[in-house]
């Protein structure tokens, strides 16, 4: 990670402010601020239900925090929900997987494509030139992350019927195939061996180094975390106990404490 | 994998589909069957229930949403039919058609509100009010009916450019023509970015979402379409069938016939609606002409309608089972298995070089 990068970390492109989330009585997040950089790497860790997964499903819009501000580019998003996040950039993964399980592999992948494709449907119905001219140009985008992704040889199988670290490649080309300027991966390596994570970990900075995409991405293993990530984000019981390069996280006092499980007060 | 691509994205194998098809609906079948009962009987009902169960296949089996209703749209389509070609001076059949459609579109949109809300079951029970509301609405208000009184209406000839379509042959050409084409239409969006929005919102709507598909704008296009769809059928199943109009045949034995038929025929693939009608409608018939010809009468006729029922419902429970993908997918099976043989390499995967 020395030799210099073509795409030099840069401004704040996504800015958690002050966020808590609460579910009736459970707080699942309290008052959490972090900005991740352009064109970054970022990790977020922290014990089971420190509120990892809360966090990203807030900042997608599919949870709606009661407290603190989510922006964007710089754009403060009021009117929050998964489509207009969409909209504004901002692709991601499931934890437990959310493929299309009855489509192929390309029309997953396809579908990902979706903010590209402008034509309405009375011009899909009559396949008039701009319908077929879009489909044409995005299928060809789609066999490229395909052949990207080194998945050719299942491109038209449905994808319900692929083993589990296939799918999660799946999921990653969709999310690719949106061309966002930021990436959430929830748990992009878990449940898979070392072989398949080395190959995921291979992609992702494959990405980041090609596009520039900055990726935010939730992750267990710490020796993948400190590996590719950038920076780290350390979060337990739903608050940022830890926030920096993984070098000086590592060493946090309080990171260690929460990992190794001391008694709180 | 463009070089498979003739014109328009269609490959040459589609074509091929097309072109024996409309070949055998236009070309073979009326020169080959004389008798009116054939086309007024089993083709003319047949074509104009598999275009509802098209309808019905675009908002069930590709956009996922359990809705029960198809008959009430139908219904609107069929009156709104009769009531354009009788107060509009000079209104062609093809505009009415459309223009049928488009009203019970906008009835579509209104009763696809509730999926916004709920899903699944509670979902069908929300739009069975599509059903008893239009049924009820065109009983209720005598203008729709033109204030007659006997309850059954002759529906109007067809007329085309000045030339009317009335007998069986002339009625099922008009039904097939627009049956092909709407069929076509649905083909070409189910397969282009239109219905893939729909079966991502089908299969995981979340995930959709979170690729920028509006849910609320692909849930009520899948309404507004599979009911234009249910209109056109609707209208055509009044003038070219029934020859008259009457709420009762768009009761809600129709709506559920009409998911059956889906059911049957494959959930998502629109090949499947026409195998579903064809199944549907033509069963009884089997079973009755089999009662006549080999027990000779033998067996009471309402034991065998009984029969049918029994016969449905239980070919619809092993269907939900073994096959939910229904008929359609035992037929990919078959020649699947068959393709299996012939080229044994192209179907397993190659080995990966990473």
């Amino acid at each position: 990670m020395v030799e210099a990068r073509r795409f030099p970390i840069g401004e704040p492109i996504l800015e958690v402010k002050n966020i808590s989330l609460r579910f009736g009585g459970v707080r699942a997040i309290t008052d959490t601020s972090f900005n991740v950089f352009r064109h970054e790497i970022r990790a977020i860790i922290g014990p089971n239900g420190a509120g990892k997964s809360s966090l990203l499903n807030c900042i997608n819009g599919i949870y709606k925090p009661q407290e603190g501000t989510i922006a964007l580019n710089g754009e403060v998003l009021d009117k929050i929900s998964p489509n207009i996040v969409a909209r504004k950039g901002l692709s991601r993964t499931f934890q437990n997987l959310a493929l299309f399980k009855r489509m192929s592999v390309l029309d997953n992948i396809l579908v990902g494509r979706k903010l590209h494709m402008s034509a309405n449907f009375l011009e899909v119905a009559f396949r008039l030139p701009k319908a077929v001219h879009e489909e044409r140009e995005n299928r060809a985008k789609c066999e490229e992350i395909v052949e990207f992704l080194e998945i050719s040889h299942i491109r038209d199988t449905p994808v319900g019927r692929l083993p589990y670290g296939l799918q999660k490649k799946v999921e990653l080309g969709r999310a690719l195939a949106t061309e966002a300027d930021i990436l959430l991966l929830d748990e992009p390596m878990a449940g898979m061996n070392v072989e398949e994570k080395r190959d995921m970990c291979r992609f992702i900075l494959k990405v980041n180094d090609a596009f520039g995409t900055t990726m935010v991405l939730i992750e267990h293993d710490m020796g993948v975390v400190m590996d590719i990530s950038d920076n780290v984000v350390v979060l337990d019981y739903g608050k940022v106990i830890g926030d920096g390069p993984p070098d000086e996280v590592r060493a946090d006092q309080a990171v260690i404490d929460a990992y190794l499980g001391v008694a709180h007060d | 994998m463009n070089s498979n691509f003739l014109f328009m994205g269609y490959t040459r194998s589609d074509v091929i589909n097309l072109v024996v098809v409309l070949a055998v609906a236009l070309i073979l079948i009326p020169l080959t069957i004389e008798s009116d009962y054939w086309y007024a009987s089993i083709l003319i009902p047949w074509l104009c229930l598999a275009l509802a169960a098209v309808g019905q296949q675009i908002v069930m089996g590709y956009a996922g949403q359990l809705a029960l209703g198809a008959a009430g749209f139908m219904a609107a389509g069929a009156f709104a039919c009769f009531n354009l070609i009788l107060r509009v001076p000079y209104m062609p059949f093809p505009v009415a058609l459309m223009l049928s459609g488009l009203i019970a579109a906008a009835f579509g949109v209104l009763f696809g509100l509730p999926s916004l809300r709920v899903r699944g079951i509670y979902l069908m029970v929300a739009t069975l009010a599509s059903q008893f509301f239009i049924v009820w609405m065109i009983d209720k208000f005598g203008w729709f009916k033109n204030y007659d009184t006997s309850g059954i209406i002759t529906a109007q000839d067809i007329v085309i450019f000045g030339k009317p379509f009335t007998t069986p042959l002339e009625m099922y050409l008009v039904v097939v023509v627009v049956v092909a084409v709407l069929t076509i239409l649905a083909i070409n969006m189910t397969r282009g970015s239109t219905g893939r929005s729909w079966m991502a919102v089908r299969d995981m709507d979340i995930a959709a979402e979170s690729m920028g598909i509006s849910l609320l704008r692909t849930k009520l296009q899948a309404f507004a379409i599979s009911a234009f769809f249910c209109g056109v059928a609707g209208a055509l199943f009044a003038f070219t069938y029934l020859k008259s109009l009457e709420p009762v045949a768009f009761d809600i034995k129709l709506s559920f016939k009409i998911l059956f038929m889906v059911i049957l025929g494959g959930l998502g693939t629109i090949s499947g609606a026409f195998i579903g009608a064809a199944f549907i409608l033509l069963f009884p018939v089997v079973l009755n002409s089999l009662g006549n010809n080999v027990f000779h009468g033998a067996i009471d006729a309402t034991i065998i309608s009984a029969a049918e029922q029994v016969v449905f419902g239980a070919l619809i429970i092993v269907f939900m089972i073994y096959e939910p993908l229904g008929m359609t997918k035992l037929w990919e099976n078959v020649k699947q298995r068959f393709r299996f043989k012939r080229e044994p390499k192209a179907t397993l995967p190659k080995p990966q070089v990473t």
